[in-house]
């Protein structure tokens, strides 16, 4: 980057929000997928909208790729730099702008962290719903951009059903609001496409949040199945019995052991865990409990307990929770990865991931959100080991397949980002692809906002799209095209 | 429609028009009669597309031929939205609507765009299932006509609108494409939110084809109760204190109009050990204002206020407001409506969403629109006018466009470059 532009910089950000010795710039070269890795060229950390713009403008007139990064916990490399691009750390905006709790909404700057949200709205006993397991530490922003969820998305919906109103930089520097403080804005619901675009369509700087109120009593029940078959099908009975628990959460008996090895949860050592939350007014969740512990005991559920208090329940969850990081207690390396099924595909696609372990000599250890079919396969491996690391990624994307093989998507939560953008082909159409394409076109006609995520190949604006291929499990029978 | 006129620019002369009988078969399309006529303007062919791909091929050739197409389902809400600016084909959905799956155990349901939601409900009742929206007219009234038209009712507070229920859509866009986004998945993350964007945009990006609706249960059981408050500051006072309560309602709608007191309905659903310990915190939060068991009818209240006896000396507005607005807004209402003696009646949601309904000659109308809309949009919120009376003046439907125009325009452009669907009939002229 020349010294005129990086001097332009400068004076935006100051000396201070400008990191360009690459000793500093290796923090940004990675995001939480860390096998992929490029070093930007400058990390610029604005501390305001008009920052923000001015840097976008230059951008714009140089032709400079951007790519914003929140808290860099993302899994699916969204946050990975761009050869001979900056990253826009959006960490100093971290201000929540507005509490305004008898219309149960906050505005907040992108930086701020997703719990903080909560923090600052709990002693009116209110909470921000969508909650990824990295929500000590995650922003606004990167939840916005990756339309993050959460263990209670299955009943509350995920960061788009919460955002109402986003402040967005487009990729040309222009600042436009999409959406509102109130419900219906006229026009086109931008907000809704923006959150998930995994930063492809510009940059947010201020988001209106909605806050949910805490329901009177919360309850958690722990059931330990044989195997996850058994505890699979407690989820459809519970589920076919007309409730929607708070959250349904699943762990298989490897991950029961990273879990216990690293935060002692003291979760029973079995086949397939279950843990069902339900919450709403006392009465409602009393009667529907009792229903919930009588459809685990006839699926087979050896042992049952319920958290009662906050303290009881805090500790279930912290081994859920804790999951991810947990695997790092059995194996030196492994994949995360995010697929979703049909949750009645749950015992084929479990015995299919088991006969590609075996096949591959990889171990899986598996956490889902049982209740909306969204599977968190840990491929476990050994990089030191040679070969490894590439049969290991090789498995975690056969597992993808087999979830579109069933009629589910290749990411529940954690984005397409660099790590599956080979899969979306896959998973869409030509004309699919080429129909986002266009909306893209619109938002960042120049392709400078984060341009090299999601889609397989990046078209240029105005180029022709190809004849539609259909795809070949459509072609084999094995899905249709919904 | 007394005013109809024939404003197309284009004739469908024999050759075209066998061209759409190539496509299509002989059957499925037929001269336009004074019926099918849209806000005063009268098409010329009626399409009616058996499959998804004769729909994509039909308004393909109707773009390339510079046709305006105006999308429709079961035409309850042809009206909304500005009068289109041309319109020579109407595409209709009738003959796509089949439940392809309703995938009762996933709780999802894929269907395609032409079936009306009460048959859907109805399927999905078998398996004690239902599509936890509550939109106008069901029985004629088209998933993709509703989906187009945004339409939601008081369940909205609980489910969430349209966008949150949708998980999938195909749409087929004026080029011929027949594209598909989402899935039948609940929770997906893969690629851009398309189901979102078509959600609400009256047609005008893309004819929806089929769509993917995530599923409720059906009620175990549910419960009504009706309140009477004195003025709107006693009512929105207690919504604002039900709905910080720990109640887990499910509806709450309130009540106005120039001649009798406010109300308040509640809907509560769950099991009647719930209900019933709801019902006492909701009696104790009452503290004196009067509280009944309410029959279930009190929420076809939206519907209701299109039951009016004069078309020609009525509008209906949609109002957006935050909830701490509530009594001011009803204040501006009565203020408008007493300043240009026009009868009026509204009906809010908790969530700030609400119906005005405005009752006069068409001259004293136009004037309290004008002054409403400018003040509702003063405390950052929107009326959007749905039905006006032929002998209206000139009021744009929507309001006024903010900062993201442009860019609506640039979706508009990239999908539907010739304006070939609904034009004219959008926000900001798209």
């Amino acid at each position: 980057m020349d010294a005129r532009v990086f001097n332009e910089f400068r004076a935006i950000v100051g000396e201070r929000g400008l990191i360009s010795s690459t000793e500093e710039l290796h923090t940004y070269e990675c995001d939480g997928l860390t096998n992929f890795r490029v070093l930007p060229c400058a990390v610029l950390l604005p501390s305001s909208t008009e920052q923000v713009q001015a840097i976008v403008r230059v951008c714009y007139r140089e032709k400079i790729p951007f790519v914003a990064r929140g808290s860099g916990t993302g899994l699916s490399g969204g946050a990975l730099p761009v050869e001979d691009g900056i990253v826009l750390s959006l960490a100093r905006m971290n201000r929540i702008l507005e509490v305004d709790i008898p219309n149960a909404r906050v505005v907040v700057e992108p930086g701020v962290i997703n719990l903080d949200v909560t923090g600052r709205v709990q002693i009116h006993e209110y909470f921000y719903a969508p909650d990824p397991s990295s929500q000590s530490v995650c922003s606004i922003g990167g939840n916005v951009a990756e339309n993050a969820g959460g263990a209670h998305c299955l009943k509350y919906g995920f960061t788009t059903t919460h955002v109402l109103s986003l402040e967005v930089v487009l990729p040309d520097g222009s600042l436009v609001h999409l959406g509102g403080k109130t419900l219906d804005t006229p026009g086109y619901d931008l907000a809704g496409v923006f959150v998930g675009s995994e930063g492809t369509l510009g940059v947010a700087t201020k988001i209106i949040l909605r806050i949910v109120k805490r329901p009177e009593c919360i309850r958690t029940l722990l059931a330990a199945f044989p195997s996850t078959n058994e505890a699979g099908a407690a989820v459809s009975g519970i589920i076919a019995a007309g409730m929607l628990p708070a959250a349904i959460e699943m762990m298989d008996n490897l991950a029961i052991q990273a879990a216990e090895a690293a935060v002692h949860a003291n979760y029973p050592n079995c086949g397939g865990l279950l843990l069902v939350e339900l919450d709403g007014p006392l009465a409602e969740v009393e009667a529907l409990l009792t229903h919930v512990e009588e459809i685990c005991r006839s699926n087979g559920a050896w042992e049952i307990r319920i958290a009662q208090s906050d303290t009881e329940r805090a500790l279930v969850w912290k081994g859920r929770k804790a999951a991810f990081a947990a695997v790092g207690h059995i194996s030196p390396n492994y994949i995360v990865q995010d697929g979703v099924i049909p949750r009645t595909a749950l015992p084929q696609v479990m015995s299919e991931i088991e006969r590609l372990s075996k096949e591959n000599g990889l171990r899986v250890a598996n956490v889902f959100h049982a209740g909306d079919g969204n599977l968190h396969p840990l491929v476990l491996y050994d990089r030191r080991i040679p070969g490894q690391a590439d049969a290991a990624l090789a498995l975690s994307m056969k597992i993808l397949e087999l979830c579109l093989a069933a009629g589910g998507s290749i990411t529940g939560e954690h984005g397409v980002g660099e790590e599956k953008k080979c899969m979306m082909s896959k998973m869409y159409a030509e004309p699919d692809l080429a129909t986002m394409q266009r909306v893209r076109c619109a938002f960042d006609p120049f392709q400078l906002s984060n341009p090299t995520k999601v889609f397989p190949t990046p078209r240029l604006c105005g180029e022709k799209p190809g004849e539609y291929v259909p795809q070949r499990l459509e072609t084999a029978g094995l899905a249709e095209r919904f | 429609m007394d005013t109809t006129t024939q404003s197309s620019h284009v004739a469908v002369d024999s050759t075209l028009r066998q061209k759409f009988v190539d496509i299509l078969g002989t059957d499925h399309l037929r001269p336009a009669t004074p019926a099918d006529s849209v806000s005063g303007v009268l098409p010329q062919l009626i399409l009616e597309p058996a499959t998804e791909s004769h729909l994509a091929a039909a308004l393909r050739l109707a773009s390339e031929s510079k046709l305006a197409v105006i999308p429709r389902g079961g035409g309850t809400k042809l009206g909304w939205g500005n009068p289109p600016s041309r319109g020579d084909l109407i595409l209709s959905t009738a003959r796509l609507n089949k439940i392809l799956e309703h995938a009762w155990a996933d709780l999802t349901v894929t269907v395609e765009a032409g079936c009306t939601i009460q048959t859907l409900q109805e399927t999905l009742a078998q398996r004690s299932q239902r599509l936890a929206l509550d939109p106008l007219w069901p029985e004629k009234a088209t998933i993709g006509g509703i989906l187009s038209a945004n339409d939601s009712g008081a369940l909205r507070l609980r489910f969430g609108a349209l966008r949150d229920l949708i998980i999938g859509a195909t749409i087929a866009l004026p080029d011929g494409t027949l594209a598909s986004s989402g899935g039948k998945v609940v929770k997906n993350v893969a690629g851009y939110d398309l189901p979102k964007l078509v959600t609400g945009a009256l047609g005008t990006l893309g004819l929806i084809t089929r769509a993917v609706f995530r599923l409720h249960p059906l009620p175990r059981n549910a419960r009504s109760f009706s309140i009477s408050t004195a003025n709107a500051e006693d009512t929105q006072r207690l919504i604002l204190s039900i709905q910080d309560s720990k109640l887990a309602h499910v509806a709450l709608q309130s009540h106005f109009c120039a001649e009798a007191l406010s109300s308040i309905d509640v809907l509560f659903e769950g099991t009647e050990a719930g209900l019933a310990a709801q019902a006492t915190q909701l009696r104790s939060l009452c503290n004196s204002a009067q509280i009944s068991e309410a029959l279930p009818t009190v929420w076809s209240a939206r519907q209701d206020f299109w039951s009016f006896s004069n078309p020609a000396e009525t509008t209906i507005a949609k109002v957006s407001i935050l909830p701490t607005n509530l009594a001011h807004t009803i204040e501006l209402f009565r203020r408008a409506a007493d300043s240009t003696h026009v009868p009026w009646k509204s009906l809010m949601y908790a969530t700030g969403l609400g119906w005005l309904r405005l009752e006069g000659r068409a001259g004293n109308l136009h004037r309290a629109l004008i002054t409403l809309r400018a003040d509702l949009e003063k405390m950052g919120g929107s009326l959007a006018l749905l039905h006006r009376p032929t002998t209206l003046p000139p009021f744009d439907a929507w309001g006024a466009p903010g900062d993201s125009l442009p860019l609506m325009k640039a979706v508009k452009h990239q999908l539907d470059p010739r304006s070939t669907l609904n034009p004219g009939r959008f926000l900001g002229g798209i």
